[in-house]
């Protein structure tokens, strides 16, 4: 799964293979290949099974309007049972949800990484007055209270904003600090590294020694935070949802189906475990295989306790 | 640099930065919606009342005049309208919400005991919950405990809060019935009753937060453990106590404080969700009421509240570092 990097198969080889060796990581990576399977295949399972996540079927909830049977109307077309008050399919929202939550999800990383890594290797590379501003720029958006103004911004921007935009804007323009702050710190000490002084004697310019020089270097760190601020933006995402300010209804969200859970906690519990599962699993599948990956990636860690005290960079990243 | 002087200079930078984001937040809520003062009004909002709160705004005049009224509003205090119609609002005035007919300073303020209920007990709760499990699980590396209370650590980062709250009603308070569903009972009437409210929600967000206090100190233990003065203070004879106490707890103040800093920060955002779940009228609440009836006085105020928040909890960090480690303080 992992993209390899570029560099001499044998090393990519024993990173994969100490990832295979770790049983939580591989859990993890199950998981995750899980969701996104039901995610792709979303409209697949709804041919099987006939049931779109917009349709109402009335006639499968009770007198009080919960699902009529068994574990929330659970049965050989509904498989994870009915809506309450609706009567739609409650498999069908989850893994329409499944689409949302993950397309969100992984863009909002995408954007996130891309001004993170952007913002790190300017300021670790220049140094200077470029550093000073960008490394504050960090740290007011690192202390930002972000939910609080995700809220007031989705409440505040014209409906016509198409909202999965929005919320891919919000929570990755949130979310670039704390990578920023690594990749700056890792660019910072590579700069004084002979490769890269000796590329800069040369008369190498600056854009070719970030991209040849510098970005190879970092690749492995890039590719291990996305991974773990993956589950952090999936979980944004249906928080918002969750407090009626995600994506709009009827697109199914897991968030806004736990929320709706609330007032049928007590009638249909399931209701509430079905999506509160689904997100659950996807989270940590994502954060079980990113800390597999880390180790894998990062042997220093994963030895014995004096390795790991003789490596620079597992020291860098507090400060 | 002498410490009055680190202290002065990163005060003002401080405050530099609030003012910041709140000419940002001005900008972003007050000049981009095509009229603020819609927002400001309510729901539902008659066009007489729309008029008023457009004269109580100032709406018609330059942008960079009402940008400072608002913020000479949070130094100051303002006044909204003239005559006898006006409304004075106190400083630090964060807005006023002409829906409720109360100054949004008045309203978090009125809201923040529900809140600071909640957070702080939950806070100290998980933070000495989070470090004795890092601590424990790195003394006994590679154990059955170890990977026990790991496992536990990672299914806390990854339930949502929300989840592991409802779940907590289902059990505790809809199958076992033994702990109150929600509500909040003030401290002054009955201390045992607010206590008892508070549990679940406070259990639910220890787990959530304190497994990342588990994971941080049990890595940083881990390192620290490895390093030659810890074995020279255990060559000469020191107890395990000792060790791990003065030479090795030590290195955690700081890490442990920056992260508790920036947990204290981004406590009123959880709570936003905590009070949802548990049926508090938190300051969360206030901001949510708000969001429905779309009132951006309240919306605007509660975000800068929760700006200052972060911003003096980071402050307060950052001071603290000159006092908990010598080598910034020989540094500086």
């Amino acid at each position: 799964m992992p993209e390899d990097p570029p560099e001499p198969s044998r090393r990519s080889d024993t990173v994969w293979s100490r990832l295979r060796r770790s049983r939580p990581a591989m859990i993890g990576l199950g998981l995750v290949v899980l969701f996104i399977a039901l995610a792709v295949l979303a409209p697949v399972f709804s041919a099987i099974t006939g049931n779109s996540p917009y349709a109402y079927n009335p006639d499968l909830l009770g007198p009080d309007t919960s699902p009529a049977g068994h574990l929330g109307g659970v049965s050989p077309q509904h498989w994870f049972g009915v809506e309450p008050r609706t009567g739609r399919d409650l498999f069908a929202i989850v893994s329409y949800g499944a689409q949302v939550s993950l397309l969100i999800g992984l863009a909002a990383t995408v954007v996130s990484v891309a001004v993170g890594v952007a913002v790190g290797l300017v300021a670790g590379f220049y140094g200077g007055i470029a550093d000073r501003l960008l490394s504050r720029l960090t740290d007011i958006i690192f202390g930002f209270p972000f939910l609080i103004f995700a809220i007031a911004l989705s409440a505040t921007v014209p409906a016509s904003f198409p909202r999965p935009l929005l919320l891919i804007l919000v929570i990755g323009l949130f979310g670039w600090p704390s990578i920023a702050r690594v990749i700056r710190s890792e660019t910072l000490s590579l700069r004084e590294r002979g490769f890269v002084r000796a590329a800069a004697a040369q008369g190498t310019g600056s854009g070719r020694i970030i991209v040849r020089e510098i970005a190879p270097n970092i690749l492995a760190t890039v590719i291990v935070f996305t991974t773990v601020s993956i589950p952090g933006k999936i979980g944004a995402e249906a928080a918002l949802s969750f407090l009626g300010v995600g994506v709009n209804p009827p697109t199914p969200s897991w968030g806004r189906s736990i929320s709706d859970a609330i007032s049928w906690v007590q009638v249909d519990p399931m209701y509430l475990i079905v999506p509160g599962m689904a997100l659950f699993l996807v989270t940590l599948g994502f954060n079980m295989f990113g800390d597999g990956l880390r180790d894998a990636l990062d042997p220093a860690e994963h030895g014995n306790e004096n390795a790991a005290a003789a490596d620079p960079m597992s020291a860098g990243g507090q400060s | 640099m002498n410490r009055a002087k680190f202290i002065a200079s990163r005060t003002i930078g401080a405050i530099l930065v609030l003012l910041i984001i709140a000419a940002a937040c001005f900008a972003i809520f007050y000049l981009m919606p095509s009229n603020p003062a819609q927002y400001s009004c309510g729901k539902p909002c008659s066009s007489d009342r729309l008029a008023e709160v457009e004269r109580y705004l100032g709406v018609d005049q330059a942008w960079w005049k009402q940008l400072f009224d608002f913020l000479g509003g949070i130094v100051t205090g303002r006044t909204f309208g003239s005559g006898a119609a006006a409304i004075h609002c106190d400083a630090p005035c964060f807005g006023y919400s002409f829906r409720l007919r109360e100054s949004v300073t008045d309203l978090i303020v009125s809201r923040l005991p529900i809140t600071l209920s909640l957070t702080l007990g939950a806070a100290v709760l998980w933070a000495v919950g989070g470090i004795a499990a890092g601590l424990i699980t790195s003394l006994r590396r590679g154990t059955f405990t170890d990977s026990a209370v790991m496992g536990a650590a990672i299914t806390g980062i990854s339930a949502p809060t929300y989840l592991l709250g409802l779940l907590g009603v289902l059990l505790f308070g809809f199958t076992l019935n033994v702990l109150p569903i929600g509500g909040y009972i003030p401290l002054t009437e009955n201390p045992a009753m607010w206590a008892f409210h508070l549990i679940l929600p406070w259990v639910v967000l220890a787990i959530a937060n304190g497994a990342i206090y588990a994971r941080l100190t049990r890595g940083q233990m881990l390192e620290v453990l490895g390093q030659d003065y810890i074995r020279t203070a255990r060559a000469k004879g020191l107890s395990e106590t000792v060790v791990i106490g003065k030479h090795g707890l030590r290195n955690l103040v700081v890490p442990l404080t920056t992260l508790f800093a920036i947990d204290v920060g981004g406590l009123l955002g959880g709570a936003v969700i905590t009070e949802k779940v548990f049926a508090l009228g938190g300051v969360g609440t206030l901001l949510l009421e708000a969001v429905s009836s779309l009132d951006i006085q309240v919306i605007v105020g509660v975000t800068l509240f929760a700006a200052a928040i972060v911003i003096i909890a980071n402050l307060l960090a950052d001071l603290s570092y000159s006092l908990l480690d010598p080598r910034i303080r020989a540094s500086r």
